[in-house]
């Protein structure tokens, strides 16, 4: 049980330093993913497994989500299956990989073996729901409105780019991707090109 | 341990990357939280892990939609943004 702890605190912490190295967004978005993952690890050896799922579902699904979403939105393109194909080498998802399956081998001992954070304090779901509903409801509410915040704020940043039309910038091109070898082409790469 | 690495997360540039660190950090103090409720054998500590949750979300889902606007404004108005951007 302790070692099942570390092991994946310090799968957590391994995958974020990675995460931080990385200087492609992408390979950033897997190591955090397997970041997320491991402190879900870590709040069910310690007795949390309701929080560890609402990790791992809204963590780990809805806003990793959000970050893909907005990362291809980002580097849209002709070019992008090409840049797919080169992505997907085998020493790319390797390391996220490896770190998961060492996770998720954790996981399903923890399972078998059937602890669920009993050396330690354990609270279950029911507890935790008659204190959010008990003192804490006015927290809740308040919860609530910054999620409908959140969401009226989004739509309207979001929306006001319809109505403008976007200016085409000259090395936004399929040629000029396609001449930089990638999806953004790297700024002042077309300088001599431009003609002010 | 685990703020450690954390709180020197926010020296990129890219304003994807600022966004992740915020998650990361975000995350380290639910993980405090959870790990003082389940020290001290109360409910208290996951409670607060869920309006951490809902902060997370709203602040993503705005965060992300200031960033496609940041870019879609740079990419016509200052190329040094744009390449800052880029990371």
């Amino acid at each position: 049980m302790e070692l099942a702890f570390y092991i994946a605190g310090a799968m957590a912490v391994m995958s974020t330093i990675l995460m931080l190295t990385r200087l492609n967004v992408v390979h950033a978005l897997l190591y955090l993913i397997v970041s997320l993952l491991g402190v879900a690890v870590v709040f069910y050896t310690l007795g949390a497994p309701f929080v560890a799922a609402l990790e791992v579902i809204i963590y780990a699904g809805a806003i990793m989500v959000l970050f893909v979403f907005v990362v291809m939105m980002l580097n849209l393109g002709a070019p992008a299956a090409g840049i797919e194909k080169q992505w997907l080498t085998p020493g790319i998802w390797t390391g996220p990989v490896l770190l998961a399956a060492i996770l998720i081998t954790e996981v399903v001992y923890l399972v078998r073996i059937g602890a669920s954070g009993a050396s330690t304090g354990a609270v279950d779901p029911k507890q935790v729901g008659m204190v959010l509903f008990g003192p804490y409801l006015i927290g809740v509410e308040v919860a609530s409105m910054l999620l409908l915040a959140g969401v009226v704020g989004a739509y309207h940043l979001g929306y006001r780019k319809v109505e403008k039309p976007e200016i085409q910038h000259d090395a936004d091109t399929n040629e000029r991707r396609a001449a930089a070898g990638g999806d953004l082409v790297l700024a002042g790469t077309d300088q001599p090109a431009r003609t002010p | 341990m685990f703020s450690l690495g954390l709180t020197s997360l926010l020296v990129r540039r890219n304003l994807i990357f600022v966004l992740m660190s915020l998650e990361v950090m975000l995350n380290a103090a639910g993980l405090a939280f959870v790990v003082a409720g389940s020290r001290w054998h109360q409910a208290d500590g996951q409670v607060m892990f869920l309006f951490i949750l809902a902060v997370a979300a709203a602040e993503v889902s705005v965060g992300l939609a200031l960033v496609l606007q940041i870019y879609r404004r740079c990419k016509s108005l200052d190329v040094d943004e744009l390449s800052e951007m880029r990371g």
